[in-house]
Formats: C-alpha cells, sequence, structure tokens
C-alpha cells in the first residue's frame, strides 16, 4: 500500500482501505456528515463551556482551579437564592414578628402568612412526632385539642418551640422529672397498682373502691404536689390533669400502672438554633390556631 | 500523511498497542483524579469534625448493613429548598471518616445528614420500632428486632485499627479503650461509668469542642448494649459535628 495509488472499488466507485483478506476488500466510507458535525460542535461547546465555568484544575502548588468568566458557584447562588427568599418575607416577618396575637387576628393578610409559613414550617419539622395537623400519638401530645401540659398561649408555645422540652443542653428548657416510683423504690408493687385504680377513679373509671380508699393518703402525699390535690394537674410544671380523658401515655390500667412504675419523662427538641425567629412565630401561630390556643 | 501510516506498526505489536491505550485511557483518568489529591480546596477546613465514637461507628455498620441508604440519601445538595428544608447544605468534610460515605441516590425516605438532634431519641426508637405507629402514611418497614438484638461488639479495637488504616486518626488510646468507650456511651451509669471521662476527653478533644458526644441509654434498656442503642447513637450525631458558626461559606476557597 503507497499513498500514490488509492484502491477505488470497481462496483461502487468507492475507495477501500487497501487491507485484503483472502480477496475481501473494505470499503472506506467516509463518516456521515450530520455525525461529524455534531461531533464538531461537542468539541467547540467543550471549550466554550471550559472558558465560562470553573474547570481546569491547577498543577500542583499553582492554586486551586480556573474559576471560568462567568464565575459560577453553586453554593454562591444558594446563598443568593435563599437571601431573596427572606428578603420577600422580610417585610411581612418583621410586623409577625412584633405582633401581638390580637393584631395577627385582626389582620387577614399577616394571619394567612402566618399560617401558609407555620403549616409548611410544621410540615417539615413537627408533623414527624405530632402527626400531622398536630393530630398526636401515643406519647407524643396532640395540638389540635384545647389540652395543654404547659403553656397554651400564643407566647407559651413560642417559648416551647425555641427551648424545647427536658432538653438538656438548653438552660431555658421546660423541665420536671416525675420520679419512677416503682423502679426506684419508692412505692411497693401493689400501692403502684393502687395508685393507678385512684387515677382511674379521677376520671370515674375504677371499679375497685377498696383500692382507691388505700390510695387516696399515697396520692394526697406522692403525687398532689405537682399534679394538684384533685388532680387537676399543674401546668407552671408540666404536669397533666389527671381528671379529663386525655392520656398521653394510654389511659388503660396498664398503661397507667407503667407510667406510675417507670415515670415517664419524654423530650422535645430546642428549636432555637434550627429555626429563624420568623418560622418559629409562625409555627406558634399555626399550632395556636389547630384548636386549643388561649 | 506519513505519521498516519505509522500505525502499521502499533497493530502489528500486541504489546505495544496495550501500552497506547493505557496510556490514552489513563489522561483522562489522571486528569479527574490527581488534582483530588493535591488540591487545597478539595475538601475544606471545618472546625469540629472527629472520628466516631466507637458506639456510633458500630451504629453505622448497621445502618449500612440494614441498607439505610437505599432510601435515604446523606447529602443536602445546595438547593434553596433543600437548604430550607434540611438545613445547611452538606460539605465534603462531613464524610470525610465514612467509609464508604453515605450519600446515597434515592430518597424514599427523608435525608438523613442532617438528622442528628432533630427529633428525640425516644423518636427514633419508637419510630425505628414501629414506623407507621408515628407516621401513618409511613413506607418503612419496622426495625423493632433492633432492639432485642445485643450489639455484637468484640472485635471494636480491630474495627477502629481498620479504620486508621484508611486514614481516620483514631489515636492508640482511642483503640485501646475501644471498649471501654463504647460502653461509657451507652451505659454512662453503670458499666461505662469509669470510661466516661476518658471518652469525653479524647472525642471532644479530637472535635476541639465540647459536647459533640452524647451520652445516655438510648433504647429504654440500661442493662444492655442493643443495636438499637448503636444506630440511634449514630443517627443523631448525623450532621451535628461541624461548628457552622466557624465556618465560612463566604470564603473563596470555599465557593465551588
Amino acid at each position: 500500500m503507497t499513498d500514490e495509488t488509492k484502491d477505488i472499488d470497481q462496483y461502487s466507485g468507492v475507495e477501500t482501505t487497501g487491507h485484503s483478506w483472502d480477496g475481501i476488500k473494505e470499503l472506506n466510507n467516509p463518516l456521515p456528515r450530520w455525525w461529524l458535525y455534531v461531533w464538531y460542535m461537542s468539541i467547540a461547546w467543550a471549550i466554550v463551556y471550559m472558558i465560562l465555568m470553573p474547570a481546569i484544575p491547577a498543577l500542583p502548588g499553582l492554586g486551586t482551579n480556573t474559576k471560568g468568566l462567568r464565575g459560577h458557584s453553586d453554593r454562591a447562588e444558594v446563598a443568593k437564592a435563599v437571601t431573596e427568599l427572606k428578603t420577600a418575607r422580610d417585610a411581612q416577618s418583621v410586623v409577625l414578628l412584633d405582633a401581638g396575637l390580637e393584631t395577627i387576628e385582626t389582620d387577614r393578610t399577616l394571619q394567612q402568612f402566618a399560617l401558609a409559613m407555620g403549616e409548611s414550617a410544621f410540615g417539615d419539622n413537627c408533623a414527624t412526632c405530632h402527626g400531622a395537623g398536630g393530630r398526636g400519638a401515643i406519647g407524643y401530645p396532640a395540638l389540635a385539642d384545647d389540652v395543654w401540659l404547659w403553656d397554651g398561649s400564643l407566647d407559651g408555645i413560642e417559648y416551647t418551640i425555641r427551648h424545647g422540652i427536658r432538653h438538656d443542653t438548653d438552660d431555658g428548657t421546660r423541665f420536671s422529672a416525675m420520679p419512677a416510683f416503682g423502679r426506684d423504690g419508692l412505692l411497693k408493687r401493689s400501692e403502684v397498682d393502687d395508685l393507678a385504680q385512684y387515677v382511674l377513679s379521677l376520671s370515674g373509671r375504677s371499679e375497685d373502691s377498696d383500692a382507691v380508699a388505700r390510695a387516696a393518703p399515697i396520692f394526697q402525699q406522692q403525687c398532689s404536689t405537682c399534679h394538684g390535690e384533685n388532680g387537676t394537674g399543674d401546668r407552671t410544671q408540666g404536669a397533666p390533669n389527671l381528671t379529663d380523658a386525655e392520656w398521653l401515655y394510654g389511659g388503660r390500667v396498664a398503661d397507667i400502672e407503667a407510667t406510675i412504675y417507670n415515670a415517664r419523662n419524654s423530650h422535645m427538641p430546642a428549636w432555637d438554633d434550627r429555626l429563624d425567629d420568623a418560622t418559629i412565630k409562625a409555627i406558634a401561630v399555626y399550632v395556636h390556631s389547630l384548636g386549643g390556643g388561649e | 500523511m506519513s505519521i498516519m501510516n505509522k500505525h502499521g506498526l502499533l497493530e502489528r505489536h500486541s504489546l505495544l498497542l496495550t501500552v497506547g491505550i493505557l496510556v490514552v485511557v489513563s489522561i483522562g483518568g489522571l486528569i479527574q483524579m490527581a488534582p483530588l489529591a493535591y488540591m487545597d480546596n478539595t475538601i475544606e477546613k471545618v472546625d469540629g469534625m472527629r472520628p466516631y465514637t466507637p458506639l456510633e461507628l458500630m451504629g453505622r455498620d448497621i445502618y449500612v448493613r440494614e441498607g439505610c441508604y437505599v432510601c435515604h440519601s446523606q447529602m443536602v445538595r445546595p438547593l434553596r429548598d433543600e437548604v430550607e428544608r434540611y438545613g445547611h447544605y452538606s460539605l465534603a468534610a462531613e464524610s470525610m471518616y465514612d467509609h464508604p460515605f453515605q450519600w446515597g441516590s434515592k430518597r424514599t425516605g427523608p435525608d438523613l445528614a442532617r438528622v442528628g438532634g432533630k427529633y428525640s431519641a425516644e423518636w427514633q426508637v419508637d419510630h425505628l420500632k414501629d414506623p407507621r405507629a408515628l407516621v401513618p402514611e409511613s413506607v418503612m418497614p419496622p426495625y423493632a428486632f433492633l432492639a432485642d438484638k445485643k450489639l455484637n461488639f468484640d472485635r471494636i479495637a480491630e474495627r477502629l485499627r481498620t479504620e486508621r488504616m484508611l486514614g481516620v486518626p483514631y489515636t492508640d488510646e482511642m483503640i485501646e479503650n475501644a471498649e471501654g468507650h463504647l460502653y461509657a456511651q451507652a451505659d454512662p451509669d453503670e458499666k461505662g461509668y469509669d470510661h466516661l471521662d476518658s471518652l469525653l476527653e479524647q472525642y471532644d478533644g479530637a472535635s476541639g469542642r465540647e459536647g459533640s458526644v452524647e451520652f445516655r441509654d438510648y433504647d429504654g434498656d440500661p442493662g444492655r448494649v442493643t443495636e438499637m442503642d448503636a444506630i440511634v447513637a449514630y443517627l443523631q450525631m448525623t450532621g451535628t459535628l461541624v461548628d457552622f458558626s466557624t465556618y465560612e461559606a463566604d470564603d473563596l476557597s470555599n465557593r465551588r
């Protein structure tokens, strides 16, 4: 094979590669034009892209990489987008932060703003435990009713969100601790069982009047400091009302016995560091609006 | 045209052809990989990252074993909606002690990169035992058996040593006391009581700030160290190590 003599196939008139295997030759057809041009354009685009966007890493010791004419940065973009969002909300956020309950309830636009923001933030952060719409679950208080363990006012709800409940690392957290009467040996098993009957009797559900009578002095001695002499609870220390039909940890005899025996001291994280002020206020407004706000 | 005609040389010598292919293919690979090894901004400087404690490491192994990454990513992308929902976008440095990393690529469930401390440990336990009791619309399978299974950590020191081979800066003291440290985190009142100070000194020391290690009984069964203890300890730590108060997102070297 030499450069000078092109081997042309006599039937198709196309040049062959010049190789011959057992007398069979391969045609050397050119690449399809459309394919070739798309390929050239891709190469051209790659060069343009490398000039515009961060692309080429520097050699060792010579800095980082080319930044490109556009100076694009995903992280700068997201910072910008978040700032834009904040600015868009700011006008109303500022008003919301200073507004009291009455202002929010009379100002339709402000209320709608707070509820929309509160509902979506609640869905992202709170509904996981408190359920969609604040319906609650065993061990996780329902927020859609008017039973409050601590404080059902707008400010009180905001405080709870901000500082959490029994959140060790927050100095302002709402804190109280029920003793584990059985596990820590403060009461005998039989006394715990009697007390459970007494607690049931507070909502008129006990059928064991002997046990209730036996437990009455124990209740006054051990439980009334927090839950009150009549068992109506004390919100300043998060002691639940025992006379109503709401049972955070279940209202069956076994549940109540287990609560007295082991105590229940559940934990809600503080959201002060995670969410911004306006979002916390908006969630408070939303929770307040669910049905039981005071 | 003359150089084109030398092609026959390559085609007739298979060894030469092999070497030629290797050279051409390496160019692409080298350009992609080599800069990662020397560029300063491949991993940004952050405060607070520390090696995982033995209990967290065991929890991470369970996370991998159970295939949590199939449905949960651990990568908050730099997009507005993600940052709104999950918090600060993930940094490469946050995965620097992960072998392998758990970024994942599919979100049937939510991203878990910053789930640490978002919910109470009790919630994590209740939810792992029976997800639908708390989130009725969830499709996550229950993992109640983790609370029954005793954590097997016979080889915890070797496990740490392996991680050290891969570049995780575990100290000799961390490796020697691995078992004690594990007990100290999961059972700080009883079995691990004597090792608690050492645990905090070593790992808070590595992190450079106090409070980087949470220690408590996680599964509500203080007498036993179960797999539930380990995985919840791991989950409650994820995304909490980096100190974002000192991280300068605007710094040019952190722009990408």
